[in-house]
């Protein structure tokens, strides 16, 4: 969503660490965001391993089964059946998987065109940094959900699609700031010394801009990875992102919705908290990155 | 001044004319656009009549100044699915869009003013960690799964609010509560930054000096400057409330203009799609434009800058 979020002053108490500690045992690393998400990387690898069954196939026979500390609950089915009888724990697990492979490379389609034309707009300038600057400031302006839902609408869903999809939408904040840190990164002295020494421009590019990009772009990697994780679950909840049956959290959400009334909250309130979780420790972790990788994008 | 705004009216030119060309060429040249511009199961000879009367067999050019032109003049198409003028479908579904931006942005500033004021004069305190945490809680948690925690809440269990539909009061309440946390996590970190800015000035100093009580040099020298930055945000966020609701529109049933994309989403009705993207999109252009000469107004170090 374009919203603008002023400058988080407060980060700029948190000092550097001092460099010999060791980079996961400096001051305010977020170990719990990270093992959450170690944990759901995990989950989603072994999918096939951890899940008790199908989640695909059900049985109607089984349907609306509540969690196991429920009246009517059984061990069998943990976090209880669905409106089709499938296991919603393993649904979940599943989940995990679609989550994690369509927000980590949506988020990479984005950096890479992003970094790619930040890249080129900052350091070529002229005609290519106005075409790619105006480009950027009228994507932008489109709210991104709006956006998605748009594309999403023309080519069809699916999990190929909704990558691109995302990758399209979500690129242009990239551009920004990275053609920021370019613009000022060209003034540098081993800059021009690269130029005075005739390098080429596409091996300054490639040589001595992306490596001092590359910082920037994993902290705002991570950052998008929260946002773009809330949009696929947001397209799923739509009926506009991961096609059914595939089990998607966000899906899981949309399906569970219609028993919520009657007080399967089951439905809801589990692939919910799965998307919280992710989305919170992505979302902290980037936040520490920001301030430990790149002092300049503390004020992003 | 006046060049200035002339050459923000020509960028602004410029996007207006980026956005169509992004929305003609996304349209036109991801797959066939038949399959999108006529109705579903529509015969093969409807399809080619379609195919001669959009034009589509001209040249891309051609095809999109007739794109252009038919938007200039307000004709953005036929709902397959209401059978009326998209445009008309837009307006009886913008004054409730309005509605639930009004109050959530109410209940925003309500919640984002008074926490920033309180987080900035006390940094690193109590209510500056918790009103981070209350920022980034509404930053992160997907819109969908507050409301139908809510729901779950309100309407299930203690039974106090109506889960869903529109009509008085209490109907509002949730979806703008949902759709205003989101905007008061931003208008919070807004407040409290440009508060520690105008903390450190001179003038309040300067109060202080002369022995001001405490919550005078606050609630008087400091918050009106502190604001300015505040309400500009709160201006645009205003209208992008309007275009972003879409989910929270969908959980609570809200007969806004989110509600309408979704319902032109589920019954494949590409020309309502289309044209909330593209009347979105302008709006929220045309507030930008316009902060951007309000800005330049107030301060003229912005307009001779550029």
């Amino acid at each position: 969503m374009t919203v603008i979020t002023p400058p988080e002053t407060a980060t700029l108490a948190a000092g550097p660490a001092a460099p010999s500690t060791a980079f996961w045992r400096s001051r305010g690393f977020p170990l719990i965001p990270v093992a959450i998400l170690l944990f759901i990387a995990f989950v989603a690898v072994f999918a096939d391993v951890l899940a008790p069954h199908d989640p695909q196939i059900g049985s109607l026979a089984r349907r609306f089964r509540p969690p196991v500390w429920q009246e009517g609950g059984s061990w069998a089915y943990l976090l209880g059946t669905d409106h089709v009888g499938r296991d919603v724990l393993s649904r979940l697990i599943f989940g995990a998987r679609v989550s994690m492979i369509v927000g980590v490379t949506a988020v990479l389609v984005a950096g890479v065109i992003g970094t790619l034309l930040g890249i080129l707009s900052g350091y070529l300038g002229g005609w290519a940094d106005q075409v790619v600057m105006r480009v950027t400031d009228t994507w932008l302006a489109l709210p991104a959900l709006t956006f998605a839902i748009f594309l999403a609408a023309i080519v069809g869903p699916s999990e190929l699609n909704i990558i691109l999809i995302l990758g399209l939408v979500y690129w242009t904040r990239y551009a920004r700031v990275i053609r920021g840190e370019v613009l000022s990164l060209k003034q540098r002295e081993f800059v021009r010394l690269a130029i005075v020494a005739g390098c080429s421009k596409r091996i300054i590019m490639w040589r001595h801009i992306l490596p001092n990009v590359i910082n920037s772009a994993i902290v705002l990697a991570t950052l998008m990875l929260g946002v773009v994780i809330v949009t696929e679950a947001s397209l799923s909840f739509l009926g506009v992102g991961v096609p059914p049956p595939k089990p998607a959290w966000g899906l899981m959400m949309a399906d569970g919705k219609k028993g919520l009334m009657v007080g399967y909250w089951w439905l809801t309130v589990f692939p919910g908290i799965c998307i919280m979780l992710m989305v919170l420790s992505a979302n902290l972790l980037g936040d520490w990155l920001r301030v430990k990788l790149d002092p300049q994008l503390r004020q992003l | 001044m006046k060049q200035y705004i002339i050459r923000r009216a020509g960028y602004s030119l410029l996007s207006l004319f980026l956005l169509s060309l992004t929305i003609f060429l996304f349209v036109r040249v991801t797959g066939d656009p038949t399959a999108l511009l006529t109705e579903p199961g529509a015969s093969a000879d409807d399809i080619e009549a379609m195919r001669h009367q959009f034009g589509l067999d001209q040249p891309l050019w051609v095809q999109y100044w007739h794109f252009i032109a038919s938007f200039l003049t307000g004709d953005l198409g036929q709902s397959f699915y209401y059978r009326t003028p998209v445009l008309d479908l837009y307006f009886q579904r913008l004054p409730n869009s309005l509605l639930l931006a009004a109050v959530a942005m109410a209940l925003s500033l309500l919640i984002g003013i008074p926490s920033g004021i309180l987080a900035a004069v006390r940094v690193d305190r109590f209510w500056d960690s918790a009103g981070k945490i209350f920022a980034l809680l509404g930053l992160s948690l997907p819109q969908f799964w507050v409301g139908l925690v809510l729901i779950l809440v309100f309407s299930v269990y203690l039974g106090w609010l109506p889960s869903s539909g529109s009509g008085t009061f209490l109907h509002l309440l949730m979806p703008a509560f949902t759709l205003g946390w989101y905007f008061a996590a931003a208008h919070m970190r807004m407040t409290r930054s440009s508060m520690l800015e105008v903390l450190g000035s001179e003038y309040v100093k300067l109060a202080r000096l002369k022995g001001l009580p405490e919550a005078l040099v606050i609630g008087k020298h400091a918050l009106k400057n502190a604001l300015i930055p505040v309400v500009t945000l709160a201006g645009i966020n205003l209208v992008v409330m309007i275009n972003v609701a879409v989910v929270v529109e969908t959980v609570f049933a809200w007969p806004g203009i989110g509600r309408l994309l979704y319902e032109g989403v589920t019954f494949r009705d590409f020309p309502v799609v289309q044209a909330v993207v593209v009347i979105g999109g302008s709006m929220i252009i045309m507030v930008n434009f316009l902060v951007d000469i309000l800005y330049a107004l107030i301060d003229p170090r912005i307009r001779l800058e550029s």
